[in-house]
């Protein structure tokens, strides 16, 4: 927790992490304003590309590349996949945007200007000096597993639980409690289970 | 580095996370915007880890498992997504007011059974285009071996079990 003069002129590491940030903040700023569902998936490839770039800027590099591998990887994929799933138009849909856009922005815009201000107002002078392999696998693997296993092992009942839930969820043919019991002496009711989507 | 970049970064990233969840209708988009935001707390994190320079790597650690969580949360989202768009047809959250208050207590007989009545109809609208091609091969089996009676008792047992399963 080192201080420095506010506002020196801006080394060479925060003029490319600035440039990085602002490529993920205009990507991130087409995503929300996009009018292709697609395209919108797209742009936040790019935006979490650039903070991939700025986390390795940060000295962070294991967490760049999880970054990489599960949000550029894996996330994406699953929204396109979400996209193309709920049979969404390729092109321009008109409709992304509810009615309350006007109140959206103002209270985006509110939200910004009290962050920003007050996280300038009280970070001007912090200054982190930035030592190479901070963030490595060693270091963070040594932290994961002496001081955070446990958080670590409660993490992957959490994912357990999330596989079972999703599969659970988008199974058609598992079905709750039937109804009623009045109805054994019906036709056969569970037929349209594999008739699914 | 100064910390004032990173923060201020993610504050902006953080609200345009927040404009997108407010103002788009598509729940996909929504989910989108979720990622950006928790995008952002990362950011925060990380250039708070190196700021603090922590031993225990507290900021790290816990970025890595904001992200194990978030692909965790796609993953689900998406499942409940995928089965609303199976039951409604539709993954736009303006129409999605099953579960809505109703707006004006004034107006609470008609807003609400205008609006229950549309969805329900609705709902029901697409069971049928599964339920039928189910059950005529069962209705013109029955009719050919059963009595008019049959037939006439087996008909009203559907409606019921649609609304079940509606």
């Amino acid at each position: 927790m080192t201080e420095a003069a506010p506002f020196l002129p801006p080394t060479t590491q925060e003029v490319v992490f600035l440039l990085l940030g602002a490529v993920a903040v205009g990507s991130a700023l087409l995503v929300v304003t996009t009018k292709q569902l697609v395209h919108a998936a797209l742009w936040l490839v790019l935006c979490f590309g650039a903070l991939a770039g700025g986390y390795l800027v940060l000295t962070a590099e294991f967490v760049a590349w999880v970054q990489v591998l599960i949000y550029v990887g894996a996330v994406v994929v699953l929204l396109l996949f979400g996209i193309m799933l709920t049979r969404a138009p390729i092109g321009r849909s008109a409709d992304l945007d509810s009615g309350n856009r006007v109140v959206a922005a103002v209270v985006a815009l509110a939200t910004a200007a009290v962050l920003v201000t007050v996280v300038i107002d009280g970070f001007r002078t912090a200054y982190a000096p930035l030592k190479p392999g901070e963030g490595a696998a060693g270091e963070l693997g040594a932290s994961v597993f002496s001081t955070w296993v446990l958080p670590f092992e409660a993490l992957s009942v959490l994912l357990l639980a999330a596989l079972i839930g999703a599969i659970v969820l988008s199974r058609t043919d598992i079905r709750g409690a039937p109804p009623s019991a009045g109805e054994a002496g019906g036709d056969p009711a569970p037929a349209e289970g594999p008739g699914g989507p | 580095m100064h910390i004032v970049y990173p923060a201020v970064v993610s504050a902006l990233l953080f609200s345009i996370g927040v404009y997108g969840v407010l103002a788009r209708r598509n729940t996909i988009l929504v989910l989108m915007s979720v990622e950006l935001m928790l995008n952002a707390v990362n950011i925060n994190l990380v250039a708070f880890d190196m700021w603090l320079a922590d031993v225990l790597h507290s900021g790290q650690v816990l970025t890595l498992f904001i992200i194990v969580i978030a692909a965790a949360e796609v993953g689900l989202g998406l499942a409940i997504v995928l089965a609303l768009f199976r039951n409604r047809q539709s993954v736009d959250l303006d129409r999605l007011r099953a579960l809505a208050e109703p707006a004006d207590p004034a107006t609470t007989a008609d807003g609400d059974n205008g609006a229950g009545g549309d969805n329900g109809a609705r709902a029901d609208d697409h069971q049928p285009a599964g339920l039928d091609t189910v059950t005529s091969p069962q209705l013109t089996a029955r009719g050919n071996g059963a009595s008019d009676q049959g037939d006439g008792v087996g008909r009203p047992g559907h409606p019921a079990r649609r609304g079940g399963n509606a």
